[in-house]
């Protein structure tokens, strides 16, 4: 019965910006995510971790272009797909979790029509089925009175209840994977941990595959299966998350988990990362990528 | 759905409900025809100043009953506000929402196109245009249309912009919908508190361009007008300072109550505020 099926590999992804000299977004990137699994990426601002959600979900920002490489969602290459078979497939197949709640509805509409819209759009319902799914949707994520939510505007409610309807959204089709970009930092601490909580038991009901983006040690230990390290758009270090936290092999990775504050120790000195920017951009990549 | 929330909104929608009672009931509510000359009772004052109680606001120069031509002026200037601001609004949110969204070329011809125009003197294209279709109602409105649609053309251009790059618009990207989809349920929603505003400032401008217009003899000379009963009642100020002031008083009403209606519909209809 468990056999396990990747249904998104990424094969040495390699993105660049800028002409002629190429700074380089991604080096190389390869990792895969299977069927029921959460698999964490981590690293600190500008290593490259939105840049993988972007690059799956073919939503690059201007300038930026995939160099070599591929990603393959379900045995489909998601590079050779026209605009119309990946609007098909996004949100249906695929769905997104954004970062910031709070920007990421349409302030003038109501929670109903833009939960109700994925549906009609991807699953070809009416608008009785429509509102009467909506309905479900919400009470799945715990909003409390969906039907009063229903009506209100998106200004109405709290980030983490706004947190809950893009959920509510990203798992209306039932896709078969989920990409969370950093879904609970926008967050209160409380909140997060309540997001998260939920995440993981849709994700465990439906069996979704999630790629999970953030950049909180503690997040990843709590729900990732296995995890990514980034650092300057490579990936330096992948393990499951119980060995990345105990025993870090690279030291940007023991840097990093050793600058994560622990309140169960003594010591209360907080630890900075050495070389905290991200640097050497503009390097070709060589040796040291090929050996990764 | 629009309650009265201040004082300030409150008179401005007792006023302007005058107004339109006048525009819509003008015939039935004026106690004389506007047009109705009698030069043996020329420059009567109004009651309260001495006046008969015949007309309540005085005569002009040819004895018409100024009460009468006021409550015809705000036809003409309700007419002129409404069908002029719709007018400039419509062909400056359509060509604005198309130049913001699809930017490129079709942007750039779009603009420098509003750049000249707007370079040409607005006063100067409604002589032109007055030459050329005549002196009337109309000619003021086709004039607000082709010189205004810029305001909204300009305005409605960059608000598209940067709604574009809204986190919701990507959403609705990453949603699956469709470009025109996109535009016509994360965009234009979005724009439309934007311009209402703008439509009932706007509305404003339309009334007093009619008044300029008027009184340079470019309006109708056949229906009453407020810029009319100004530019007649200018020459006779001395004599009767009531023809020019009641008027003028109609036109500042109107404005400002226009303005503060705008000013509150936007505050209801936009649910962020």
């Amino acid at each position: 019965m468990s056999v396990t099926r990747q249904i998104l590999i990424v094969d040495k992804l390699r993105i660049a910006m800028g002409e002629p000299t190429n700074t380089w977004l991604l080096r190389d990137v390869s990792f895969s995510v299977e069927v029921g699994k959460i698999i964490g990426l981590v690293g600190e601002s500008g290593a490259g971790k939105t840049m993988v959600s972007r690059a799956i979900l073919g939503f690059l920002p201007t300038g930026a272009r995939c160099v070599s490489g591929r990603a393959l969602f379900d045995g489909r290459d998601l590079a050779g797909l026209s605009t119309n078979e990946r609007r098909q497939l996004l949100s249906k197949d695929m769905a997104y979790i954004p970062q910031n709640p709070m920007t990421a509805l349409n302030p003038v509409i109501r929670i109903k029509d833009q939960v109700c819209d994925v549906l009609k759009l991807h699953l070809g319902l009416n608008s009785g089925e429509a509102h009467l799914r909506s309905i479900e949707l919400l009470d799945e994520v715990r909003l409390p009175d969906p039907e009063k939510i229903m009506s209100m505007y998106p200004h109405e409610l709290s980030g983490g209840m706004r947190q809950r309807v893009l959920i509510a959204i990203a798992f209306a089709c039932r896709p078969k994977l989920v990409i969370a970009d950093e879904p609970t930092t926008a967050l209160d601490v409380t909140v997060q941990k309540q997001i998260l909580q939920l995440l993981k038991s849709l994700q465990q009901k439906y069996q979704t595959a999630t790629l999970f983006i953030t950049h909180d040690l503690g997040v990843v230990a709590k729900i990732c299966d296995g995890v990514h390290v980034m650092h300057g758009g490579r990936i330096i270090e992948s393990a499951d998350a119980e060995t990345l936290i105990n025993r870090p092999k690279h030291p940007y990775t023991a840097s990093l988990v050793a600058a994560t504050p622990r309140f169960d120790l003594p010591a209360n000195t907080l630890h900075p990362i050495p070389d905290g920017v991200v640097q050497g951009l503009n390097q070709e990549i060589g040796e040291w990528d090929s050996r990764a | 759905m629009v309650k009265p929330k201040s004082s300030r909104f409150f008179i401005a929608l007792v006023l302007l409900g005058v107004f339109l009672l006048f525009a819509i009931a003008a015939p039935w509510l004026s106690p004389y025809d506007p047009l109705s000359q009698n030069l043996k009772n020329t420059f009567a004052p109004p009651t309260w100043f001495g006046g008969s109680d015949l007309h309540w606001l005085g005569t002009d120069s040819l004895g018409r009953d100024l009460l009468s031509r006021i409550i015809f002026g705000a036809r003409s200037a309700l007419y002129v506000a409404i069908v002029g601001a719709m007018g400039a609004a419509a062909i400056g949110f359509v060509l604005g929402v198309i130049a913001g969204f699809y930017e490129g070329l079709i942007d750039s011809v779009l603009s420098r196109l509003v750049d000249i125009w707007m370079s040409f003197p607005s006063v100067l294209l409604c002589i032109v245009l007055a030459a050329v279709i005549g002196p009337g109602l109309n000619t003021v409105i086709v004039a607000i249309v082709v010189i205004d649609w810029t305001r909204f053309f300009r305005v409605v251009r960059a608000e598209t912009i940067v709604q574009k790059s809204r986190d919701y618009v990507s959403s609705g990207i990453i949603i699956g919908l469709s470009r025109s989809q996109i535009l016509i349920k994360e965009i234009i929603p979005n724009i439309l508190p934007l311009l209402i505003t703008l439509l009932s400032l706007e509305m404003g401008i339309a009334i007093v361009v009619e008044a300029i217009l008027s009184f340079v003899g470019l309006s109708s000379s056949g229906v009453p007008t407020w810029g009319g009963i100004i530019q007649e009642g200018r020459l006779y100020v001395y004599q009767a300072w009531w023809v020019m002031a009641l008027p003028v008083m109609c036109i500042v009403a109107a404005v400002l109550s226009i303005n503060a209606f705008g000013d509150e519909l936007r505050r209801s209809i936009d649910p962020i505020r």
